[in-house]
């Protein structure tokens, strides 16, 4: 299988000067130029209809911008073989997306699987990556993902996309589905887990807590444009407007100093 | 009663197999034309109306009609069962064809979705994720086309195809209620019997995946 590794590239994705149009010209995504370095977190960060899913979308070219390119691996991704490269990256999306016909184990070892792996060898994987996501196998190996509750399906939904070892994981709002805590012993296990992997990650979300609790580095997306690229640490300091709209936005209930709860409608200064 | 047992008996088990073989030739037959069709519209959407459209209207020629048609085309002519399983197998297109490609149509946009993101190949996210998520379907399809089949396959009696349409036909003629249920009787079993057995294997198949 072919490794997105090339000795000596510090960055696993490069989008380069990325666009996006609809046929009939409208703008999807716009300008984006953006680095992701290897083994980071990266969030990115926006509301819905801000292009954050298609963006995710064009690393495993699931879609393909009009301008610009992708750089998966030291390699655009239109010279990938598709097949190759999506089978090279993990994928994890909201609903999880299980086979519903496919019990547990099955579901687990499906990209080893179509790649054509030995039995013997996706038998063996399954079992480190029950380990892995905190499963117990002789419970949920063969059950169907119907009897399974949200945050299992989400476990099993994460063993999967990293059953072949792929580098590079994309994360579509993967516990949006789930209730808060759920959701928060998910982003638990998941931190714990991007800690000992040291994948590159990119993760699609609009919260913004768990975009801070998950990533080192959070990229805002509006109206198919960055507006910010920011470390972690910094995002509640920003001054960049659209970084304090979301921040007050979320954070309503608390406000973060004595002149943002006064009640003078002064703008924010702009950096 | 037994004595007309006694004279037909053979008779009509002869010409129950003989309706067995009819219907089950053409509906093998449909489904070999039926489903490899209805995969190929879902990856040529344009196609689906028209296509749809014909075996649709292929279904609502009657039956007598059709086997009219048939009777004079060289090779096809020559034999009676041949033009019967023809038009059979025509019949049985549309159920089979449209629930084909409503069942892969119908399987959730997420799940494709999802098999090209973990990189199936075309075939294997058919093999793997289409065929068995609308299996349901298309046995259902299988099974409106078996049923409809027992009962057209009566009508091929009259051009000589043979089976339980004998019996009835004879049994118009000679005003022989008898001979009439003893080729409606069996033929209406057979259907019943069709009917249940794919019934059966489709719970089956819905109960392997089971509830949401």
């Amino acid at each position: 299988m072919a490794r997105l590794s090339a000795p000596g590239n510090e960055r696993a994705i490069f989008f380069d000067q990325v666009a996006l149009r609809t046929p009939d010209g409208r703008p999807i995504l716009e300008n984006i130029q953006l680095e992701i370095p290897r083994g980071t977190v990266t969030a990115l960060l926006g509301r819905s209809g801000s292009g954050k899913t298609t963006l995710l979308r064009m690393v495993n070219r699931m879609a393909e911008p009009t301008s610009g390119q992708v750089i998966v691996g030291g390699r655009a991704t239109t010279a990938w073989d598709p097949i190759a490269l999506r089978r090279s990256i993990g994928y994890v999306i909201q609903e999880t997306g299980l086979f519903p016909h496919f019990d547990v184990e099955r579901n687990m070892g499906m990209v080893p699987e179509v790649a054509g792996r030995p039995k013997p060898e996706i038998a063996a994987r399954v079992r480190q990556l029950f380990t892995l996501v905190g499963l117990e196998q002789e419970l949920f190996g063969h059950r169907m993902p119907y009897q399974l509750s949200g945050g299992q399906r989400q476990r099993v939904g994460l063993a999967r996309a990293l059953a072949a070892e792929p580098e590079v994981l994309l994360m579509d709002e993967p516990f949006g589905a789930l209730d808060p805590l759920s959701r928060a012993e998910m982003q638990d296990m998941l931190r714990d887990l991007l800690g000992r992997l040291h994948k590159t990650v990119l993760l699609v979300t609009h919260d913004l807590d768990e975009a801070l609790y998950l990533a080192s580095r959070i990229v805002f997306l509006e109206a198919g444009k960055i507006v910010a690229v920011l470390p972690a640490e910094e995002v509640l300091r920003s001054k960049i407007p659209a970084v304090e709209s979301y921040v007050r936005a979320v954070r309503r209930g608390e406000p973060r100093t004595a002149k943002d709860s006064s009640a003078s409608p002064a703008l924010p200064e702009s950096r | 009663m037994s004595g007309f047992l006694a004279q037909h008996g053979s008779e009509i088990a002869e010409l129950t197999l003989e309706h067995l073989w009819l219907t089950a030739a053409s509906v093998l037959l449909a489904a070999g034309i039926g489903i490899p069709t209805g995969i190929w519209l879902t990856r040529h959407r344009r196609w689906a109306q028209p296509v749809l459209g014909v075996v649709n209207v292929i279904q609502t020629i009657p039956s007598l009609a059709l086997f009219g048609f048939l009777l004079p085309l060289p090779w096809l002519g020559e034999r009676a069962a041949r033009i019967a399983i023809t038009a059979l197998t025509a019949y049985s297109l549309l159920p089979i064809v449209r629930n084909t490609y409503e069942g892969i149509h119908g399987v959730d946009p997420t799940l494709i979705e999802v098999s090209t993101a973990l990189g199936m190949t075309g075939w294997q996210r058919l093999r793997k994720v289409e065929l068995p998520l609308a299996a349901g379907f298309i046995l259902a399809g299988l099974r409106t086309a078996t049923v409809l089949s027992v009962g057209i396959a009566t009508i091929a009696a009259a051009i000589g195809a043979g089976g339980l349409g004998e019996l009835i036909f004879r049994g118009v003629a000679s005003v022989d209620n008898r001979l009439v249920l003893a080729g409606a009787i069996p033929a209406a079993l057979l259907a019943l019997v069709a009917d249940g057995l794919l019934g059966w294997m489709e719970g089956r198949l819905r109960a392997r995946r089971a509830a949401p």
